[in-house]
């Protein structure tokens, strides 16, 4: 039943679309047209991204990383957050808890951000696909431009937050388990 | 080509871990199965949508709205759009697609893909219950104002 229901929109947009053919032919045959064109383009690349996106997930070593991010890890903690974030998979707020794990194995807190950034925008399996639909040029153009920002976003809100602020975070998460 | 590519490395990289572990290989497979079957109803809906809209609307009205002309204006809209809604990345692509071959301007489309990603307004309350007011607002606003940057340096670069 829950299954259907995610399908809702699907239905409507059909219906919807079935309708049109029926008021004004051409217009149909159009969007069927552009959906047949999409879905070919769009369905065909994604089976092996799912694939790699599996393979990440299954052979990345979060928890090795996360304990080799502490206060002195420095550029190589730094390399391995952003590593940690692009070989991720989900929106961002699948990445909040594992923010929190960082944060109990005592990450350096800008390490945490630049960790949230990556997930946020560096997702490889996102880039290869992003690189399918709008080209390589626009998206290592992105990527490029996002890399250096990334990092210099993290430091500066770590540089931001007083001390006590985020140790009182620490704290917080280190006795609350299910936030 | 491209998918071509991409089928060849995705079958070198499983065969690899299967060689190394049966039963990591069998749990990534499931994992890829379980995402690709979490966005697909949403995938599906918005390639329709993408298409009844734009046989609706004319590229004459999205160029006008966010058309490489459009200037600021077309940017500020995309970045709210961006900001506000909570748009998965397999989603946002074909649309980002449809717009750009429909008269959208590239500055544009990315300063939405950008604030898509990095700002978000709905999840900025549970942001703010893991890390704090200071934080959230903090990595939200620079990252808001930051999507500007990328998108006129990949708009520039990008023509």
């Amino acid at each position: 039943m829950n299954k259907i229901r995610r399908y809702l929109l699907t239905l409507a947009l059909v219906t919807v679309t079935i309708v049109l053919w029926l008021w004004k032919p051409s217009l149909g045959l159009d969007i069927t047209i552009k959906t047949g064109k999409s879905f070919k383009e769009m369905l065909g690349v994604l089976p092996p991204i799912f694939i790699l996106l599996g393979l990440l997930e299954v052979w990345v070593p979060r928890e090795t990383i996360i304990r080799n991010l502490g206060d002195n890890s420095g550029v190589r903690g730094i390399a391995l957050s952003i590593l940690l974030g692009a070989a991720a998979a989900g929106p961002l707020y699948v990445a909040f808890p594992v923010a929190v794990t960082m944060m109990r194995k005592e990450a350096r807190f800008a390490n945490i951000i630049i960790f949230l950034f990556s997930w946020s925008t560096l997702k490889l399996p996102l880039l290869l696909f992003e690189a399918s639909a709008l080209g390589w040029n626009m998206t290592l153009a992105r990527a490029a431009v996002n890399l250096p920002g990334i990092i210099f976003m993290g430091l500066l809100v770590d540089y931001s937050i007083p001390l006590p602020e985020k140790r009182k975070l620490r704290e917080l998460h280190m006795t609350e388990n299910n936030l | 080509m491209f998918t071509v590519f991409l089928y060849t490395i995705a079958a070198g990289f499983l065969f690899l871990s299967f060689i190394k572990s049966r039963e990591k290989t069998k749990k990534a497979l499931m994992v890829a199965r379980k995402a690709f079957l979490n966005i697909l109803p949403e995938f599906s809906a918005i390639l329709i949508l993408i298409a009844v809209v734009l046989s609706l609307v004319s590229p004459q009205i999205i160029q006008h709205l966010i058309g490489g002309q459009s200037g600021a204006s077309g940017m500020l809209i995309t970045s709210i759009i961006g900001s506000i809604t909570l748009i998965p990345g397999f989603i946002a692509f074909p649309l980002a697609k449809s717009l750009l071959d429909n008269g959208a301007g590239v500055t544009q489309i990315v300063v939405f893909i950008s604030t898509l990603m990095m700002v978000g307004f709905v999840t900025a309350p549970l942001e703010i219950k893991y890390f704090g007011k200071r934080q959230t607002l903090l990595r939200n606003g620079m990252a808001f104002v930051y999507s500007f940057i990328v998108a006129l340096i990949v708009g520039g670069i990008v023509k």
